[in-house]
């Protein structure tokens, strides 16, 4: 029990990762209807200016802020950094290819992962980079014999706090509002006074920062980055965005939980080498049965 | 179906085709005239426009997202990969027995997920391409090999009277089959089958409403579509002679997605030039070392800036009187 214990919050851990990055799959499709393969390459951007900032300023960022306020101040200039890179990508890559339809922005779309992905690796190099060893203190904290290390629980409330004040703003305001409306029917929703463009920014700013954050809490939690990570975190933040139902935010902080959670869970008690496979293969049951996802309503047919 | 007889009718050709004898020679005379480097380039090349084709029957032809199509192309691969090392089965005879086998994974898979929509059946698409990776990695009673893959696959050949064993035998081989399976989805594309499948891609409840068995049409796309996968993963094995995991990523499957795009969908000639550029590009760019992704990436934003229908885009058949009831065709597309 206990060993399951512990499990779960590892898979809450990782699921929070995949839940975050689903986030901003999910923003940007629900918009735009687009799948938008470079956001994987802006949660790796943002753990390389994590990294890079916590390697040349940590000395003097954490002698006069602390730990928790050098950390802090890092994540916070990497999201903004990425969320720059994010509004540029969707200037240059996205905007000009809308009017041509769906499947040519998905090209484009690639096309921006791989100039990303690249540009990460001209100018961070091929090899692996470690993140600083010792910045976090090695605190493991027990509870009834449960082992949970003090950066897990940091990123734990992190991230829910994150979602939870997405959550707060695309339910609760006006802005919001605005989104949700958009998602449903762009056009009527421009003819009832909403700015497309102003919402498009939006998405564009919050997605690539969030991925941005993700990034440097997966660069303190694993220490190893490398510049192909985002491939691999995005394809399963993508799968996480599927299985709670595309387009719906809270289904994507959840199926990025539960696919967290059955890949820690598959791994620790069926098998570790098989535990992907294990993910895939639940998915693939899941839209069997529930063709619209988890928490996806169903949506009567165009005609 | 199509009846038999209009099966060899003539291949209808583009307008202005002057040029394809001028193609085919330059095809026939290139590997003479060039190094076994580019010998090989041109192999490969043929490699991406038989996947393109492939893919082109299901993402081009019926609009279904297939985003794990390099899952089809491993089965073909190490089917004959395996059947090669390990029951000395010739290679040549395993190109059928590849193509069947990937079709019929197709179908097994596929029956279950088929009445899924877009980006539903997108994501089960990646989820079976990354499951067969994953599973060869794993090495499930010992046949995959592991991450090593399978090694000593023999040369397709005709006893050993003649045997494919260099760059410019298996430039013609890759190409002779290239050649036969866009003059087959040429022919596909103006019969009963093709039409039915562009129906359903541009108007799916349409197509229902109008009689088409919806189902079993987009079934068959995936089966004939994975068939045309596994023979190319069987000729890959075989110019390789040996097959591993890291041939097949998700990677390899958006390069696909691309080849299809970028040429324009449900184009057999924009597949080829979808299929140069991803295979030709890398290689030109070559002096460029690690910045030619950079470019690549760049070039494929720009090319869906301004020819966001793809390079050759599929011009619409649109049927002479006579045709419609029945009379003589008409080679206008």
């Amino acid at each position: 029990m206990r060993v399951f214990l512990e499990q779960v919050i590892n898979g809450l851990t990782i699921g929070s990762f995949y839940a975050l990055i689903a986030l901003g799959y999910s923003m940007v499709y629900g918009i735009l209807k687009l799948i938008n393969f470079a956001h994987g390459d802006f949660f790796t951007l943002g753990s390389y200016l994590g990294y890079t900032f916590l390697v040349f300023g940590s000395a003097a960022l954490t002698s006069r802020l602390g730990i928790w306020g050098g950390m802090v101040l890092v994540t916070a200039a990497s999201a903004l950094c990425v969320a720059l890179v994010g509004i540029g990508v969707e200037r240059a890559a996205y905007r000009p290819i809308y009017p041509a339809g769906r499947l040519p922005a998905v090209v484009s779309a690639l096309g921006a992962s791989i100039f990303l992905q690249n540009a990460v690796m001209v100018l961070w190099g091929p090899r692996y980079r470690a993140y600083p060893a010792e910045l976090i203190p090695d605190t493991a904290l027990a509870w009834g014999g449960i082992h949970v290390s003090l950066l897990q629980l940091v990123i734990l409330l992190v991230s829910f706090a994150l979602m939870g004040a997405l959550y707060v703003i695309i339910q609760r305001t006006l802005f919001g509002a605005a989104v949700r409306a958009t998602a449903l029917d762009r056009d009527t929703a421009s003819l009832m006074g909403i700015n497309f463009n102003k919402v498009i920014l939006f998405i564009f700013t919050l997605g690539p920062a969030l991925g941005a954050v993700t990034g440097v809490m997966v660069g303190l939690y694993y220490r190893q980055i490398s510049f192909t990570m985002g491939w691999n975190y995005g394809l399963k933040a993508f799968t996480a965005t599927i299985l709670g139902g595309i387009g719906n935010l809270p289904g994507a902080m959840f199926g990025g939980l539960i696919l967290g959670l059955l890949e820690m869970l598959g791994g620790a008690y069926i098998s570790a080498a098989w535990k992907d496979v294990f993910v895939f293969l639940i998915l693939i049951l899941v839209l069997i049965f529930r063709p619209t996802g988890l928490f996806g309503e169903k949506t009567a047919e165009k005609v | 179906m199509t009846r038999l007889p209009t099966l060899f009718r003539k291949i209808p050709l583009p307008p202005r085709a002057g040029f394809l004898p001028a193609a085919a020679g330059l095809f026939i005379l290139y590997p003479f005239l060039a190094g076994d480097y580019l010998i090989d380039i041109a192999f490969f090349f043929g490699i991406y426009a038989l996947l393109g084709l492939s893919l082109n029957i299901v993402l081009g032809e019926v609009g279904l997202f297939d985003l794990g199509h390099a899952g089809f192309y491993a089965i073909g691969a190490y089917t004959t990969a395996i059947l090669n090392t390990q029951l000395g089965v010739p290679t040549l005879l395993l190109l059928p027995v590849s193509a069947a086998a990937a079709a019929l994974f197709a179908f097994l898979v596929c029956s279950p997920i088929i009445h899924l929509r877009g980006d539903y059946l997108c994501v089960v698409t990646i989820g079976t391409g990354e499951i067969i990776r994953l599973a060869l990695i794993n090495n499930p009673f010992e046949l995959t090999g592991g991450p090593n893959g399978v090694f000593g696959v023999d040369f397709p050949g005709i006893g050993d009277f003649f045997v494919i064993d260099s760059s410019i035998k298996f430039y013609f081989f890759v190409w002779l089959v290239v050649a036969l399976s866009a003059a087959g989805l040429l022919r596909l594309q103006r019969s009963r089958i093709g039409r039915a499948w562009n129906y359903i891609r541009e108007d799916e409840t349409a197509a229902a409403a109008a009689g088409i068995d919806v189902r079993s049409y987009k079934l068959l796309a995936f089966v004939l579509g994975a068939g045309l996968a596994g023979a190319a993963g069987n000729i890959y094995a075989a110019k390789l002679m040996c097959v591993s995991p890291e041939s097949f990523t998700f990677w390899e499957s958006c390069l696909m997605f691309c080849i299809v795009l970028i040429g324009g969908m449900g184009s057999v000639p924009g597949v080829l030039v979808g299929a140069a550029f991803v295979s030709l590009f890398p290689e030109i760019f070559r002096p460029f070392a690690m910045y030619r992704m950079l470019v690549f990436g760049t070039v494929m934003i720009l090319m869906m800036m301004f020819r966001p229908g793809g390079a050759w885009p599929r011009r619409r058949f649109t049927p002479a009187p006579d045709e419609l009831s029945g009379g003589s065709r008409r080679n206008d597309e």
